[in-house]
């Protein structure tokens, strides 16, 4: 083995200087010769049958290429799992912003006017706004039920431990829904040629979903459909299956019109008809022991996955399996749907479910802790899994665990306890209110279960001519660092200078398909890999004594240089093989449901101001063990930056809907958290490895979305001594609980809820 | 959106040090002028009505959201994006302290971040935190949760005052 001598260095990011200088070039950054702009006509109506389409006087349409339903060569629906979502509505829309047609035009400044010019008369039918009206099923707006895809986990027998509880603790828990804002907006080009097929360039995660959906769409053969991805700023999910839909709406454009078109999003488009996390509602019954062990439980979990399936049982898979939090749970059962309304389909967010169902667990837990009369701290540290026991899937923790010296750790960084003591002498006065709160959370890395074998990825790593090595991988770069790290990996195993390591632009024509970028997979999967394409290529070397066994960079690039001279491309591919170890029942929902957890304590300090009802956070502590460390400035950062999207979930970011529509797709009235709103935040790490991933990662960047809200919340709880258990909490809503506060408590302490 | 009405006329200003004569709509907006006539594709759209600061430039030393400029306001200002930078000893101190302390993730709100440290740092050498919090608070970014943005503009302020 060579010492590690880049992995766990702060690397510099390998595209930074071009983001930097201004210099790197995004989508909106690039023309092409004769390229036209294109705009997309949506409904207005959440619900309905599409009667008549008038283009409206005024305006010159002989200069605009349309593009209906009708132009679609292949099949009309963004293929993803279930296929059901149109690329253009063709006779019914489902939801308020549904593409009707598109437009382009060389000037882009003409189209606005001309998208306001088209009336389209509609029948219009019953629509679903709610969760609760989707399972009243007061229409049916999808399938048999409402209903796209139920689950149940069943550990142990359930029905057993409720007379055997000293306490039964219900509570029921609601997030809403949040939106990406990525800061730059969705935006793509594309060209049509009738030999070379369709080709997009845009702003994405996922080249090969892209691929695929055009694919459908034209019927073309995967040579036919290329899919470039330009720099991307910001993603977050936000930008895993909605590109697809807008590579395919400019494709449409470019085939018509023979030119190439360019669709940029304005932002109140990319927020209000864009995906967004899902809401979602969880109710748990808990019996637990009076030393505060939980027994068993049961818990229901709803999200809302608006008008098509898209990716909404992946979702609800990873909010199912979240569901029971870090804990030990001898029995439990956990009942989980994704249920239709007439909302545009919510969509892939950081953390994808976990927030959720998480948000509920660990506010769950600071009731229970009431109920039973324990500390926050003292009923997670009863309950918290150990090595060897099993999760809710039955899944025998087998990795190293340390949650309970980790609370340890957490609680000594925020100094918990002597500022819980202080605050609550200090509550007892003044405009202002103080509170800690702890969350205990974990995070699957990788796809869930059979996932990853499915997906069966593969990356190349090529030897070029000039004695480089670059990296071919679908896997993209939007801000997390895929570049820099994967550069790394491959720096690492060849004993290279990072310097001489190249990451190819993703362009499915150049680089195999090494999955989607997403579930927190890229450096624990794709980088390990990385690690064995690099290895086969310097074995290439070796066995064709090109190479000796020991070598410098000087020598492993000459000898790359003279393999390319004498054979041409040089190139080494890798295909994920499942451990024969990882077992899963799809059917059950049983078995390993992830070949590693990240794990983390969270712990928030808060104010809470009496006069404005404003909750600021004033400290932050975020302490996780996602195995090892590959880059730390890095690792902080995507910690960092997950912690303040946790803060705005909880503080600030609320969806206003009216009639299945986004009201406030403003930055101006939908608020995220500023430089002036961010706490001190303060990462600390725990590197206990792994044995699945590159170098011992784990996967890190949907984690630090998990704990942010409930921590914040559970503070809040302990500032007021009033339970709230909705996210968002804007100041409205804070000023509503205090001001209905009496009836809260008397609600918490009510022999209804706690026996 | 921009505004087209009125009649297009020759507006003239000094972008990055250089002379510069478009012919736009008086009420086009100063960010698509730079952007699609000047090719300066540093300065980004992030939101169009002033909130996110990613297009963030300054003029006559001041930094404004050129998304709210309507061209005809910059007739004989003088213009700096981040393209013009480039020699500016606290834009390069910044723009290497961007890169160390990981200032940049996906980049998109960078070159406004960067014009914006830029003019904090002239009007505040030692800023301390709480400047340097308060006078970004105009910049949105979405990836780092600014804490190592903070850090990158402390580090460079330092490294101004050293020099």
């Amino acid at each position: 083995m060579k010492d590690d001598r880049i992995v766990g260095l702060s690397a510099p990011r390998k595209e930074g200087r071009d983001k930097v200088t201004g210099r790197a070039r995004y989508i909106d950054d690039i023309s092409l010769p004769g390229m036209l702009y294109g705009a997309t006509v949506r409904s207005r109506i959440p619900r309905g049958k599409i009667k008549k389409v008038t283009f409206g006087p005024g305006i010159n349409w002989s200069e605009f290429v349309v593009v209906t339903a009708k132009d679609i060569p292949g099949k009309n629906y963004i293929a993803l799992i279930e296929n059901d979502q149109p690329c253009l509505a063709d006779g019914m829309v489902n939801h308020p912003e549904e593409p009707i047609l598109l437009l382009a035009h060389a000037d882009r400044h003409a189209l606005p006017k001309a998208a306001e010019a088209v009336s389209i008369e509609y029948e219009s039918l019953s629509p679903v706004f709610t969760i609760e009206e989707s399972e009243r099923q007061t229409e049916t707006i999808w399938g048999a039920d409402n209903t796209f895809k139920t689950y149940l986990i069943q550990k142990g027998n359930v029905d057993d431990v409720w007379d055997k509880a000293d306490y039964i603790v219900e509570g029921e828990y609601t997030t809403g829904a949040q939106e990406q804002l990525y800061i730059e907006t969705n935006g793509m080009i594309a060209a049509f040629d009738a030999e070379r097929g369709v080709t997009v360039w845009g702003s994405l995660q996922c080249p090969y979903y892209v691929h695929k959906a055009l694919m459908a769409l034209f019927d073309l053969p995967e040579t036919k459909v290329r899919v470039v991805q330009t720099e991307t700023g910001g993603a977050f999910g936000g930008k895993e299956e909605y590109p697809s839909m807008i590579a395919a709406h400019a494709a449409l454009l470019a085939m018509k019109s023979g030119r190439p078109v360019k669709i940029i999003y304005d932002r109140a488009e990319d927020m209000v008809a864009t995906t967004k996390r899902h809401p979602s509602r969880t109710r748990h019954r808990t019996a637990v022991r009076k030393d505060g062990k939980i027994l068993g439980g049961e818990i229901e979990l709803t999200i809302d996955g608006g008008a098509y399936l898209t990716l909404s049982p992946v979702v609800l898979s990873r909010a199912t399996i979240h569901a029971g939090g870090p804990y030990e749970w001898p029995a439990i059962r956990v009942r989980a749907k994704a249920v239709a309304t007439s909302a545009p389909p919510h969509g892939a967010f950081r953390g994808f479910g976990a927030p959720q169902s998480l948000f509920a667990m660990e506010r769950h837990m600071d009731r229970i802790a009431r109920a039973v009369n324990l500390s926050p701290v003292e009923i997670r540290c009863v309950n918290f899994l150990k090595h060897g026991q099993t999760t809710i899937t039955e899944q025998t923790i087998n990795e190293p665990i340390d949650l309970r010296g980790m609370v340890d750790r957490a609680l000594e960084y925020s100094s918990y306890r002597e500022k819980k003591q202080r605050f609550a002498r200090e509550n007892e006065s003044g405009t202002t209110r103080k509170g800690m709160g702890i969350a205990a959370f974990l995070h699957g890395a990788g796809f869930t279960g059979s996932g990853e074998r499915y997906l069966s990825s593969v990356v190349g790593v090529e030897g070029t001519a000039e004695g480089r090595v670059r990296v071919l991988v679908s896997s993209t770069e939007f801000g997390q660092g895929t570049n820099t790290v994967l550069s790394q990996i491959a720096a690492e195993t060849l004993g290279l200078p990072y310097e001489d390591i190249e990451i190819a632009q993703p362009d499915t024509t150049e680089v195999p398909n090494s999955g989607p970028t997403v579930a927190s997979r890229t450096a624990m999967v794709v980088g390990k890999l990385v690690a064995s394409a690099a290895t086969g290529l310097e074995q290439t070397l070796t066995a064709s004594g090109m190479l000796g066994t020991t070598h410098t960079a000087a020598e492993f690039r000459m000898a790359c240089r003279a393999h390319v001279a004498a054979h041409g491309q040089f190139r080494s591919l890798a295909r994920y093989d499942q451990p024969a170890n990882i077992f899963w029942d799809d059917k059950n929902y049983r078995g390993e449901a992830y070949s590693a957890f990240a794990w983390a304590v969270y712990v928030a300090e808060v104010t809470v101001d009496l006069t404005t009802y404003s909750v600021s956070v004033d400290d932050f502590v975020a302490l996780q063990e996602i195995g090892r460390v590959l880059n730390p400035v890095l690792a902080r950062g995507q910690i960092i930056g997950g912690v303040a999207q946790g803060v705005g979930f909880a503080l600030y970011e609320k969806v206003e809907w009216r009639d299945g529509r986004m009201q406030n797709g403003q930055m101006t009235n939908y608020i995220m958290p500023t430089s002036a709103d961010v706490p001190p935040i303060r990462v600390f790490f725990e590197e206990l490895g792994n044995t699945h991933g590159a170098y011992g990662a784990k996967g890190i960047g949907e984690l630090p979305m998990d704990g942010p809200a409930p921590a914040i919340v559970n503070a809040i709880e302990d500032a007021l001594g009033i339970p709230m258990d909705s996210i968002p909490l804007l100041p409205e809503d804070i000023f509503d609980a205090i001001a209905s506060a009496s009836k809260r408590e008397s609600d918490a302490r009510s022999p209804a809820g706690v026996r | 959106m921009t505004n087209t009405g009125g009649a297009k006329c020759e507006i003239s200003m000094t972008v990055n040090g250089e002379r510069k004569t478009v012919r736009a709509y008086p009420m086009e907006r100063l960010l698509d002028v730079l952007r699609q006539q000047l090719g300066l594709t540093g300065t980004k759209e992030g939101c169009g009505e002033g909130e996110c600061g990613a297009c963030s430039v300054m003029m006559d030393g001041a930094l404004v959201d050129s998304c709210l400029v309507p061209v005809l306001q910059a007739q004989g200002a003088k213009v700096v994006t981040i393209e013009g930078l480039g020699q500016d000893a606290r834009a390069c101190a910044l723009q290497e302290t961007f890169l160390e302390y990981g200032g940049a993730q996906c980049g998109i709100c960078t070159p406004g971040m960067i014009l914006a440290a830029v003019h904090l740092l002239r009007e505040k050498p030692e800023p301390t935190m709480d400047d340097i919090r308060l006078g970004l608070a105009g910049n949105l970014c979405r990836c780092t949760g600014y804490v190592q943005i903070f850090e990158a503009v402390a580090a460079a302020a330092r490294r101004g005052v050293a020099r």
